[in-house]
C-alpha cells in the first residue's frame, strides 16, 4: 500500500459514486432531455475517475507506467467523444418529435425552426411569382 | 479561412499521431519508435486533408499555453457540474426548471465551435441541442429568472450567452481563433 495505489483507489471510489448518481438520475428525471443531462455528465466524470484511478492503482501495485499512460489516453478519447454522442442522441430525440416535460419553461428552438420554415416558404412563394 | 500548406498540415498530423503512439505503447525502445514513426507517416499521408486545415500554426506557443491552462479550468467546471447534478438528483423535491435557450457565439472556426459545444455539454446544467451557424440551442436544466423573464429576444440571447458561452470563449478564442 503506497500513496499512488491509495490515490487510485480513492479515484475509483469517487468514479463509482458518480456512476451511481448517473443511474439514479435516469430513474428520477421526468423526460428524455433531463435524463441526458444527468447521465452524460455523471457517466463521463465517473469513467474519467475510474480510468485514471485504475491506471494509478496499477502503477502503485508495481506494474509498469504503461498502464497509466494507456488509461489516460482512453479517458481522453472518452472525454472528447461522449458529449458528441449525447448531442447526437438529444438532437435525434428532438427531431423525432419527443415532447419536452410539461414543466419546461421556454422552447426557443421551436420558435427558431418555425421562423426558418416561414422564411423558406415565403422565399419559395416569391420565387414562384417571378 | 485560408489553408496552410500541405507540408505543414502533414507534419502536424504526423506529430499528433506519433504522440498518441508514444502514449499507447509507453516504451522508448528503438524498434518501437521507428515502427511507430513509419506507421504515423503512412496514416498521416492518408488522413491529413480531413484532419486539419491550419497545420503547424496549431502549435503556436501561445495556443499551447492557453490549451494547457484551459484543461484545469475545464476539469473544475466539470466537477462543479457533477456536484450540481448530484444535488438535483438527490434532493427530494427534484429542483429542475428545464427549457431550451438561445445563445450566440463569437467563434468562427469549426473546431472551435465543436469544442465549445462539447464544453457546454459537460458543464453545469446545460446540454447542446443544435448548432446552426452562430446560434446555439441549449437545453438548460434550471433556466434562471433574468433569462426567463427577459423583455426581448436580444436581451434573452445576451443574458444566456453571458451565463453559458462567455466563460469558455475567452480561452477557445485564442486556441482556435
Amino acid at each position: 500500500m503506497n500513496v499512488l495505489s491509495a490515490l487510485g483507489e480513492a479515484l475509483v471510489l469517487i468514479g463509482t459514486f458518480f456512476y451511481f448518481l448517473s443511474a439514479l438520475g435516469l430513474i428520477r428525471m421526468p423526460d428524455v432531455y433531463n435524463r441526458m443531462q444527468t447521465s452524460t455528465k455523471s457517466a463521463t466524470l465517473g469513467s474519467l475517475g475510474v480510468m485514471v484511478g485504475v491506471g494509478l492503482w496499477a502503477v502503485g501495485d508495481g506494474l509498469s507506467w504503461s498502464w497509466f499512460t494507456k488509461s489516460v489516453v482512453i479517458a481522453l478519447f472518452l472525454l472528447l467523444t461522449n458529449p458528441i454522442s449525447a448531442h447526437a442522441l438529444i438532437r435525434a430525440a428532438y427531431k423525432s418529435g419527443i415532447p419536452l416535460w410539461q414543466g419546461s419553461v421556454v422552447d426557443k428552438y421551436r420558435e427558431h425552426l418555425e421562423a426558418k420554415e416561414k422564411a423558406e416558404t415565403e422565399a419559395s412563394k416569391e420565387g414562384g411569382e417571378e | 479561412m485560408e489553408e496552410a500548406s500541405k507540408i505543414s498540415r502533414y507534419l502536424y498530423t504526423l506529430i499528433i499521431l506519433f504522440l498518441i503512439w508514444l502514449a499507447l505503447t509507453a516504451s522508448l525502445d528503438q524498434q518501437e519508435l521507428i515502427f511507430g514513426f513509419v506507421l504515423s507517416a503512412i496514416v498521416a499521408a492518408i488522413t491529413y486533408p480531413i484532419f486539419t486545415t491550419r497545420g503547424l500554426a496549431n502549435l503556436h506557443p501561445k495556443r499551447v499555453a492557453y490549451a494547457i491552462a484551459y484543461a484545469p479550468y475545464f476539469l473544475w467546471a466539470m466537477i462543479m457540474a457533477n456536484l450540481d447534478v448530484a444535488y438535483r438528483v438527490l434532493h427530494p423535491k427534484r429542483p429542475i426548471r428545464p427549457g431550451i435557450v438561445h445563445c450566440k457565439t463569437i467563434l468562427k472556426t469549426n473546431p472551435g465551435k465543436l469544442s465549445l459545444a462539447n464544453s457546454i455539454t459537460l458543464t453545469p446544467g446545460t446540454i447542446t441541442l443544435d448548432v446552426d451557424g452562430d446560434d446555439y440551442f441549449i437545453h438548460w436544466i434550471w433556466v434562471p429568472d433574468e433569462v426567463l423573464h427577459a423583455e426581448s429576444e436580444e436581451v434573452h440571447v445576451e443574458k444566456a450567452s453571458e451565463n453559458i458561452t462567455r466563460p469558455f470563449e475567452k480561452f477557445l478564442k485564442v486556441i482556435f481563433g
